[in-house]
């Protein structure tokens, strides 16, 4: 009895059993949950009621399909000028280019809902109005050291000696940079995708805030429903953020089977 | 050069934008104006009654729970991250591919749905929400952090050692001890101060967990102040203070690294 105790504590695969336990109860079971209400009405019936509720209210498909864009421009606008910022921070000297990361990183540690309080009176200060350019400037300037940092790491670990082939074949700095360098640090900007893409469309208070409550994204219909007690409907509109998360990630991972890609950390 | 010059630049003005908010808030510190953007002359009551005990009592209790709970969840994740990383290290193949998949879930999962997901867990238990709730929810998305920046470490080591201290006479536990642990633990030390910051940040996650007891961290503060219209003047040194602190202790984590280098 004792002699198998030590055998299961001596094989350090058993040493993730709590935390298989842990996320059976916090993690899976919950997500199991939102499927399970998603499905249910008021008194606990089955029902695709939530859905058809969903499909049948304009407003709601609209804040869905808005969201879904202001997330797509907010991607695209963080690439556009994290891009290059990265790639110039992998040409500087090691040291230098460090503590710069390291200021890229380091805004994030002011509370984000002050940042974006702040960034509310920064708009006021110079007479921006509070509509959609001051939201998806607030989420870029939220979200861009998630572009820069993997992007940054990809490149950074780029083998220089395929640069030099290219340089050896005959290829224009033009050339080398779109045919090389682009292609090779690809990882990268599939996880800084990720790591912007996902926290946009999920993202509340930010822009409520941001817009003084003119603008709408999809989280805060999500939270406003909970809220309300409707937790079925809540649940349903989970349901099919989840699925855009799915969706992303899955494509994602389409041509990203290495984990070395480069996370924030 | 020019180019240099270029490039230089278009960084610093990036980050002059990204810091700009982030002076805005220090130099109104420094006035006594309720609604930040107006200025009503220098002035350093704002940092006296932030720390004139009574006057915002509420606010301190927000700071208070906010770094418990950020010091307890970061803690629980590291040490349950790292026991779990090094299991997960000596899984196989198969195994560590489901293994991988489970731990991606919190960190792919948009804040909302995880907030979402243990609001309907507490609830359908019947668990009255509060701070243990708080906590539990910041342990399931802090972890699988603390895992991912543990387990390259363990990748990097070499494994004969942990086998040569066991053919030396160590038990496993001292092995681990003495062998394993001293070489993860600068990845532990990051998963937890990634820990940390993520719990002290966070918001979508905290709402829907908090309950409705008046329970507050500093975040949940600051939304139903912003809400209300205002936000308490005193918030802006408080943010001034934590933003100079956790500078000053970067630089100094910085030059003991690059002094670790040299040596």
């Amino acid at each position: 009895m004792l002699n198998s105790f030590r055998n299961i504590f001596n094989s350090r695969k058993s040493w993730t059993i709590p935390y298989v336990i842990f996320a059976a109860i916090f993690v899976v079971l919950p997500l199991f949950l939102i499927v399970l209400y998603a499905f249910m009405d008021d008194a606990g019936r089955f029902t695709f009621g939530n859905f058809t509720k969903f499909f049948l209210h304009p407003e709601a498909v609209n804040t869905f399909v808005y969201s879904i864009g202001v997330a797509i421009v907010t991607t695209v606008l963080c690439i556009i000028f994290g891009y290059p910022a990265a790639y110039i921070l992998t040409r500087m000297k090691m040291k230098y280019a460090d503590t710069i990361v390291m200021l890229f990183i380091l805004p994030m540690w002011v509370n984000i809902l002050i940042r974006t309080l702040a960034t509310v009176a920064l708009f006021d200060f110079v007479s921006i109005p509070l509509g959609e350019e001051a939201l998806i400037f607030g989420m870029v300037y939220n979200f861009i050291p998630f572009m820069i940092y993997p992007i940054y790491n990809t490149l950074k670990k780029l083998d220089s000696s395929y640069i030099e082939a290219a340089e050896d074949l005959g290829a224009t700095p033009f050339q080398i940079f779109y045919k090389v360098i682009v292609p090779l640090s690809m990882p990268g900007v599939v996880s800084g995708i990720l790591m912007v893409f996902m926290p946009t469309i999920s993202t509340f208070a930010i822009s409520e805030l941001l817009t003084m409550n003119n603008i709408k994204l999809f989280g805060t219909t999500i939270q406003e429903n909970i809220n309300n007690s409707l937790w079925n409907y809540g649940a349903a509109l989970s349901l099919i953020m989840l699925f855009l998360i799915g969706a992303t990630t899955l494509f994602a991972s389409d041509d990203k089977d290495n984990d070395e890609g480069g996370g924030l950390w | 050069m020019v180019k240099k010059i270029l490039a230089h630049g278009y960084l610093w003005l990036l980050l002059l934008l990204l810091y700009s908010p982030i002076i805005i808030i220090m130099i109104y510190s420094f006035t006594e104006a309720k609604v930040l953007g107006n200025w009503s002359g220098f002035s350093t009551k704002l940092y006296t009654s932030l720390f004139a005990t009574g006057t915002h009592h509420s606010l301190a209790n927000a700071l208070i729970n906010t770094i418990t709970i950020g010091i307890i969840a970061a803690t629980v994740s590291t040490l349950l991250g790292t026991i779990t990383a090094i299991g997960a290290y000596s899984l196989r193949p198969g195994s560590r591919k489901v293994f991988s998949f489970v731990n991606n879930i919190p960190i792919l999962n948009g804040d909302i749905i995880i907030g979402i997901s243990l609001f309907l867990l507490f609830v359908s238990w019947g668990i009255s929400q509060g701070y243990i709730t708080v906590v539990l929810a910041h342990i399931t998305f802090c972890t699988p952090y603390v895992v991912l920046s543990v387990l390259p470490r363990l990748k990097q080591m070499n494994p004969n050692i942990y086998e040569a201290a066991l053919d030396l006479g160590a038990t496993p536990m001292q092995a681990l001890r003495k062998v394993i642990v001293p070489e993860i633990l600068p990845g532990m030390i990051s998963g937890f101060i990634l820990a940390f910051t993520l719990s002290i940040d966070d918001f979508a996650v905290t709402v829907f967990t908090i309950g409705n007891e008046g329970l507050e961290t500093l975040s949940t503060y600051i939304y139903s102040d912003a809400r209300k219209g205002g936000l308490t003047p005193e918030l802006r040194p408080l943010s001034t203070i934590i933003f100079i602190a956790v500078l000053v202790l970067l630089i100094i984590i910085n030059r003991r690294a690059g002094k670790k280098k040299e040596a």
